[in-house]
């Protein structure tokens, strides 16, 4: 009961961040929410069923061409190209998972990664019709859902807000789940799992198709709701990405990815005021939090205070 | 040009693709073999190398020669240096962790080129090659600069191979890689074994990238390809294997110059990850190494 009062309050929360916002702040907000889903994702295979995935920016790209080829090739509006982006993220995580899920450990981290790379050299092959580096701009007549245009301010804030609770909700009941338990333990005593007569490879290839379905909804979200397609959401950057928010906020608690999308955005924002050496901000979080935090916020926080916390 | 002379060109460049990518990754296959650390931040101690040689011959007046001569015995000793305080700064307390040290090298990646740009700035920069001098073949040209790189990377890959099957301190090394806790326990200081591994590894890429950069430019983004066809060596070569490393080096390297040369760089990139991953996946050993 505590524990969705504390979900539901949060969304109420962010409802009503948009009329206490500015316009440039709740776009901001509605961009770090999509990219939270993405974090979700990540954190159900990494934070719960512990495969540390090096390659999660080729889900977000299948996810985010699913959506937007289709609708830049063949004219499909939103609803579709969403619904398809969803499809492409998951498919691409099972193929990935049936191949790279018969390796553990290091070897799944440097798989993972080097299916991520071919990915993204196989946009810039075909730049002719992925737009390669330079990507695409998706078309106004994608971007309308009901009738509400969702390249306007508050559609797109609304739109964000629905996927992004979407998502914590069933990220929520699905690690309080019997498969959610499952999952935790593949993380915390595989050995022991098939012992007790669980199939550790199935668990894992559903892990990691859930946590695609994730990311492809983030990446089909950001075409949609922002309107650009491009090959730079298929570098390495954005498998980075995922990771350094579930290692901040918490990685294996249902509202980590937020918190670690959010501080990490505000902390950029902040210091762009001072240098504009992000990347040593990214950088230095990592080891930061690899060396003193390696549980994250929330992770401490539960450890330390509140037990109950997912 | 026919058809031969041209196959003979993509070779030599092949071969010197070959000889810098063998010393890199030679260092990547070191780290890995005796510390089990896989090393992100490699290529960026390569592109440190290339950037120090720069600023030596830029600061040294005299000739390109010796000036260039002191980039090669500076730039690798203060890549090491930073490396050791890096390893003991971080590494070692992260207990050597596999999966955690990877994460760490991740974040040592985006410092070490945050830090290349804000210091050293976007340009590419050029280095005057020590010596001016081209064999005059009878269909083209070609510079005796990248011969002497194929031939100090393989003077110094021998020397590593006799360092470490000749000298204590290989035999240290290779004892630390068989069994850390035994090591340990006949008094061997693993900590200052793993922190030296670690110096020599980068110590050898930033050799790499000084031997390069009179060949291509010093940029604050070039250790990115190194690192990636370095990590596709040491895996196909097997994990921790020299002489594998060795091999996979100039099959990678050859067959990189004549597929680029006839083909697309892109395809012949997309060909050699999917190889690695497959190899990874279905030989985990690697195509050349014992089993592991």
């Amino acid at each position: 009961m505590k524990v969705w009062t504390l979900h539901l309050a949060l969304l109420a929360v962010l409802f009503t961040a948009q009329f206490w916002l500015s316009p440039y702040h709740a776009t901001n907000l509605a961009r770090i929410m999509v990219l939270a889903v993405f974090a979700m994702g990540y954190n159900l295979a990494f934070g719960y069923t512990g495969l540390l995935s090096l390659g999660h920016a080729l889900l977000l790209a299948a996810g985010m061409y699913a959506a937007g080829l289709p609708a830049q090739l063949c004219g499909w509006s939103a609803g579709p190209a969403f619904i398809a982006g969803i499809a492409g993220g998951g498919l691409a995580a099972a193929a990935l998972g049936l191949l790279a899920l018969r390796t553990a450990g290091v070897s799944f981290m440097i798989v993972t990664l080097m299916f991520a790379q071919a990915g993204f050299l196989t946009l810039l092959y075909f730049a002719p019709i992925t737009g390669g580096d330079d990507g695409f701009a998706v078309a106004a007549a994608s971007r309308t859902l009901f009738g509400f245009d969702l390249s306007t301010d508050s559609p797109r804030f609304l739109a964000a807000l629905a996927i992004f609770a979407t998502g914590l909700l069933a990220s929520l009941a699905l690690v309080r789940s019997p498969f959610g338990r499952t999952m935790v333990a593949m993380r915390e005593n595989e050995e022991r799992s098939r012992m007790l007569g669980y199939n550790t490879f199935t668990v894992k290839l559903a892990a990691l198709t859930i946590s695609g379905l994730y990311a492809g909804a983030a990446g089909a979200a950001y075409a949609i709701l922002f309107g650009y397609v491009g090959a730079s959401f298929a570098t390495i950057q954005y498998s980075i990405l995922p990771m350094l928010y579930v290692l901040m906020g918490g990685a294996g608690t249902t509202l980590g990815p937020f918190l670690g999308a959010l501080l990490m955005f505000v902390l950029i924002e902040a210091a762009t005021g001072v240098t504009t050496a992000h990347q040593f901000i990214v950088g230095a979080a990592l080891v930061a939090l690899i060396l003193f935090a390696p549980k994250g916020l929330l992770g401490t926080v539960r450890d330390r205070w509140v037990r109950w916390l997912p | 040009m026919a058809f031969g002379p041209f196959l003979l060109l993509a070779l030599m460049e092949g071969l010197v693709t070959a000889a810098v990518l063998a010393l890199a990754a030679a260092g990547l296959s070191l780290v890995f073999g005796v510390m089990r650390v896989v090393n992100v931040a490699h290529g960026e101690f390569y592109m440190l190398g290339a950037l120090l040689a720069w600023a030596v011959t830029t600061m040294i007046p005299g000739p390109p020669a010796l000036a260039f001569l002191a980039a090669v015995i500076i730039a690798p000793l203060l890549v090491a240096a930073l490396a050791a305080a890096a390893d003991g700064l971080v590494l070692k307390r992260l207990d050597y962790d596999p999966e955690a040290t990877i994460v760490a090298t991740i974040g040592l990646l985006y410092i070490l080129q945050q830090a290349a740009l804000s210091l050293y700035g976007p340009n590419a920069n050029p280095v005057t090659a020590p010596f001016e001098w081209r064999i005059q073949l009878p269909w083209f040209g070609y510079s005796g600069y990248k011969l002497f790189v194929v031939l100090a990377a393989g003077l110094v890959l021998l020397a590593l191979w006799l360092l470490m099957t000749r000298t204590r301190a290989g035999l240290v090394m290779r004892a630390t890689q068989v069994d850390r806790m035994t090591a340990q326990a006949f008094g061997i200081n693993v900590d200052r074994v793993y922190m030296g591994t670690f110096a020599l590894g980068a110590g050898l890429a930033a050799l790499a990238g000084v031997l390069v950069v009179p060949i291509a430019q010093a940029h604050y983004l070039m250790g990115h390809d190194p690192l990636l066809l370095s990590f596709i060596v040491v895996i196909i070569g097997g994990l921790g294997s020299l002489r594998g490393t060795l091999i996979a080096a100039l099959v990678i390297g050859l067959s990189d110059g004549v597929i680029s040369m006839f083909f697309t760089p892109t395809l012949a990139k997309i060909l050699a990850t999917l190889l690695v991953a497959m190899v990874l996946i279905f030989r985990p050993q690697g195509l050349f190494g014992a089993k592991a």
